[in-house]
């Protein structure tokens, strides 16, 4: 039997108050795909980054072709033929992409000679890529290409790709796996690493599976079921989400014919967006991120208040010139997409972050009644099972999870007339989200009109009553979940719903 | 070997203790200068540390130091809670004694003593007029506020030097550069005989009540602090931070006012070009020392009074340069940054495992 590429033994790495990995073992045959499956927080990061040099581990031994090495750094990683493609891309926006790939490469060869091997490679492995393209000019999708070209023209053995599609359509999704199905057909091994349980299943033949730092199996993903792949993963299956079909109500939220140029560079110009939300219903707005969701979300919230008043209706009221305050007034809430430091501040107690969109616990003169803020903050800790030890711990302190758990409770519990949440289970660990959206969907049926943005279809389609797709800034039709397929929603993701006239440059298919 | 090392969560004891191991490093390096210079270290420290408290008179003196530095760093820490970077304190302070030098010199012998209020008003409003032009700048044109600000000082500076070396100049006075000195009932009032202690010191300490009050218990003081914190999370609680910004900057330049205030119808008694003694500049460590706190800074503004004394008990008797006050100064602020490390970092102690 031949001996693993890589193997890993008794892996333990300790941050202040976590055990990152505990006693990891884990082994990587020549040629074969092999899944590091576990939740957000269950270590695999820090492994991956342990094998990749950048993290030095507190006990165990890494082995590389059967001998003990001591990875030092990246460099020498890659010397050995260990390559690795980030979640969040290492690039330039001002450079090209050939200026990109050169500056990771053997400084000895020129530009021309790397241009010249990168457009080689690239049609080797059927992906199309500009080398002069300037990389800000590039989608999300092509940036990765660009990452993975670069960790193929070191000729790695082994590839690390760190949950490659949360930023891919589906039909990127398909693009991507071809190229990987190559690659191990060549003879390299690959390191997956994900939460997508389909994805490990099309693409890998062993599955290593982490739950708290330690290993809770490895098994071939292809003989297992959704449910024991769960199990292993977070110990329990998530209960399923009960959907009710109600009719919606009366008009709450109303956008028509907004325009809003971008505020910032590299900003999303938005175009002729029209939507609806009512009582009563979950309005789900898909998407590759970067496509305009974020301008939305800050003229929807009145973070940006430049559009024109009637544009914007709340309740029937012109809002589009309301600031955010304003706005929570006529009883809309947000929950925003960055927790730390938008939702949330971060050094700031949980008692004290009430207090960014709650008014409850102030007396006359915006006094601060702090028994009773301290009991509102419990009350919220309480009734949204956050898990942390008072209204006075600070918000930094807390995991991504309970942080999302008790943002969304903050606003939840203001029993809002439309509540607004940009990815609401985002790095949120699965027993969390499962909670999260059941806590949406007690809001919908208690009459609220909810519009949810997410880059997880399979929450979407969890959740929604209707669904948007937006492309480049501008809005597809709404379509109800039952009509929405995955094929479907990735076509118009890419732009190509009927009627638009503007192919998304940002995502080709 | 050592090894710094992250702590999950900012140490609050460590807060505390930080700028008292920082003031003890500042006592230990002072120790070291003085044997450099040749000088009896102990009869050094004894300068700082011992002379300025040892009688009611020294005391007396201690305070009315302490209090100009106190009521500056209030404003200041209210500023620089909200991210808003004024640097130019010292200015607003002189600009806040030309108004109220103005208003005293309008004063003669049949003058009501309510005339005190309005020269006290006139340095708030001169101090806040300085600093206004500093938000208005920020605001309308992105002005970068720590340059302007400090550029104002010595704006401030060349317009008090212009009044007493021309227009508000003593006729009787020899051609030296000062204004009259000010009618006796332009005086703020003295606290208690005896001393040189005026009301300006239970003025500051109501000024401590409010800025806690502000800070720690209303909603504004929480609006204001989030923008500092986090401005992200200000904009979408829908806090404004232009807002945040004229008022961080009017308070503290109000602030520096009353105090330029109370210096010049205080213990100094007419305008001169020597009116800015650098409080303005100190005030800015007074804050950081006591953490930005109104009660920190009570402890900060007497240690760094004590340093003013000292300084000049250091020129008088030990014949040390005056450039000394400043070392002091400047040895307390940089011990405090480094120990300010701990508390967001913990030593670690390494056995061989490189």
């Amino acid at each position: 039997m031949t001996p693993p590429l890589l193997s890993l033994q008794g892996i333990t790495k300790r941050y202040p108050g976590v055990v990152a990995n505990q006693a990891v073992s884990l082994a990587v045959m020549p040629g074969q795909a092999h899944a590091v499956l576990g939740e957000n927080g269950a270590g695999k990061s820090t492994l991956m980054k342990i094998i990749y040099g950048a993290v030095k581990p507190d006990e165990g031994q890494v082995f590389f072709k059967g001998q003990p090495v001591s990875i030092r750094n990246p460099q020498e990683a890659r010397k050995l033929g260990i390559s690795m493609v980030f979640q969040h891309f290492s690039l330039f926006d001002t450079l090209t992409v050939a200026e990109n790939v050169w500056l990771g490469l053997d400084q000895s060869l020129s530009l021309a000679e790397v241009t010249r091997r990168l457009v080689a490679k690239a049609s080797e492995y059927g992906l199309d890529l500009q080398p002069e393209r300037p990389v800000h000019t590039l989608s999300v999708g092509e940036m990765q290409r660009v990452e993975i070209i670069r960790a193929l023209l070191s000729e790695p053995k082994l590839l690390i790709l760190d949950e490659p599609t949360s930023v891919l359509t589906p039909q990127s999704v398909e693009k991507l796996f071809l190229v990987l199905h190559k690659l191990v057909s060549q003879g390299c091994s690959i390191l997956y690493i994900s939460h997508k349980l389909h994805e490990i299943r099309a693409l890998c033949s062993a599955c290593t599976v982490l739950r708290s730092g330690q290993v809770t199996g490895v098994c071939d993903p292809r003989q297992e079921t959704n449910a024991s792949l769960s199990r292993l993963m977070i110990g329990a299956e998530p209960p399923p989400l009960a959907l009710t079909p109600h009719t919606p109500g009366a008009l709450v939220l109303s956008v028509r014919k907004l325009h809003l140029a971008a505020s910032e560079p590299f900003g999303v110009d938005l175009e002729n967006i029209s939507l609806q939300v009512r009582r009563g219903e979950v309005v789900g707005l898909a998407g590759v991120s970067g496509n305009g969701q974020r301008e939305l979300m800050w003229a929807l919230s009145g973070e940006d208040t430049r559009a024109e008043p009637a544009v914007i209706e709340m309740a029937g009221q012109p809002a589009g010139h309301l600031d955010p305050h304003a706005r929570r007034l006529l009883g809309l809430h947000f929950v925003p997409e960055e927790r730390l430091g938008r939702g949330a501040v971060p050094t700031l107690s949980l008692a004290h972050n009430l207090l960014l969109t709650r008014g409850e616990a102030l007396g006359a003169g915006g006094w601060i009644r702090m028994g009773a803020l301290a009991e509102q903050a419990r009350g919220i800790l309480a009734r949204f099972k956050v898990k942390a030890a008072g209204p006075s711990t600070t918000a930094r302190s807390l995991s991504g999870g309970n942080l999302q758990k008790f943002i969304v409770g903050r606003e939840i519990s203001a029993a809002p007339a439309v509540l607004i949440v940009s990815q609401p289970t985002w790095g949120v660990d699965v027993g969390a989200a499962a909670q999260i959206r059941a806590e949406i969907l007690a809001l919908r049926d208690a009459g609220c009109a909810v519009l949810v943005v997410s880059e997880e279809l399979d929450e979407l389609f969890e959740i929604s009553d209707r669904l948007h797709v937006m492309a480049k800034g501008r809005l597809s039709p709404s379509l109800p979940r039952a009509d929405a397929t995955v094929a479907l929603m990735g076509e118009w993701m890419s732009g190509l719903w009927p009627g638009n006239t503007v192919e998304a440059t940002h995502v080709p298919a | 070997m050592f090894q710094l090392e992250a702590r999950p969560e900012a140490s609050k004891s460590w807060g505390f203790a930080s700028p008292v191991l920082a003031l003890a490093l500042t006592v230990l390096l002072g120790v070291v200068i003085f044997m450099a210079l040749d000088k009896d270290p102990v009869r050094g420290l004894q300068m700082f540390f011992w002379e300025p408290i040892k009688s009611a008179y020294a005391l007396g003196e201690l305070v009315v130091k302490a209090t100009p530095l106190l009521v500056i760093a209030l404003g200041l820490a209210i500023c620089y809670r909200s991210n808003v970077w004024n640097i130019g304190a010292e200015g607003q302070f002189v600009m806040g004694a030309v108004a109220a030098g103005g208003v005293a010199l309008l004063a003669d012998k049949e003058t009501s003593r309510w005339i005190v209020l309005a020269i006290v008003l006139a340095g708030v409003l001169g101090g806040m007029l300085w600093a206004g032009l500093v938000a208005l700048l920020r605001d309308k044109f992105n002005a970068n506020e720590i340059l302007v600000s400090l550029m104002l000082v010595y704006v401030a500076d060349m317009v008090l030097s212009y009044l007493v070396y021309g227009p508000w100049k003593d006729p009787a006075g020899y051609n030296f550069p000062q204004s009259k000195t000010f009618e006796s009932v332009t005086q703020i009032p003295r606290w208690m005989s005896g001393s040189r202690v005026n009301v300006g010191l239970p003025v500051a300490l109501v000024g401590v009540g409010l800025a806690w009050v502000f800070l720690f218990r209303t909603h504004a003081g929480f609006a204001q602090q989030v923008g500092g914190l986090a401005p992200a999370a200000a904009r979408y609680a829908g806090f404004s931070s232009r807002k945040a910004l004229w008022v961080a900057l009017l308070v503290s330049g109000g602030a520096a006012g009353l105090a330029g205030a109370l210096e010049v119808a205080g213990p100094i008694g007419q305008l001169t070009p020597y009116v800015p003694a650098g409080y303005g500049f100190a005030a800015i460590i007074v804050a950081y020392v006591g953490r930005l706190h109104p009660v920190g800074m009570v402890f900060s503004a007497v240690l760094m009074s004590m340093f003013y004394i000292g300084g000049e008990l250091a020129q008088s008797r030990l014949g040390l340069p005056k450039s000394i006050t400043g070392v002091f100064q400047g040895l307390l602020l940089f011990s405090l940054l480094a120990c300010d490390t701990l508390v967001a970092y913990r030593l670690r102690w390494l056995s061989g495992r490189a």
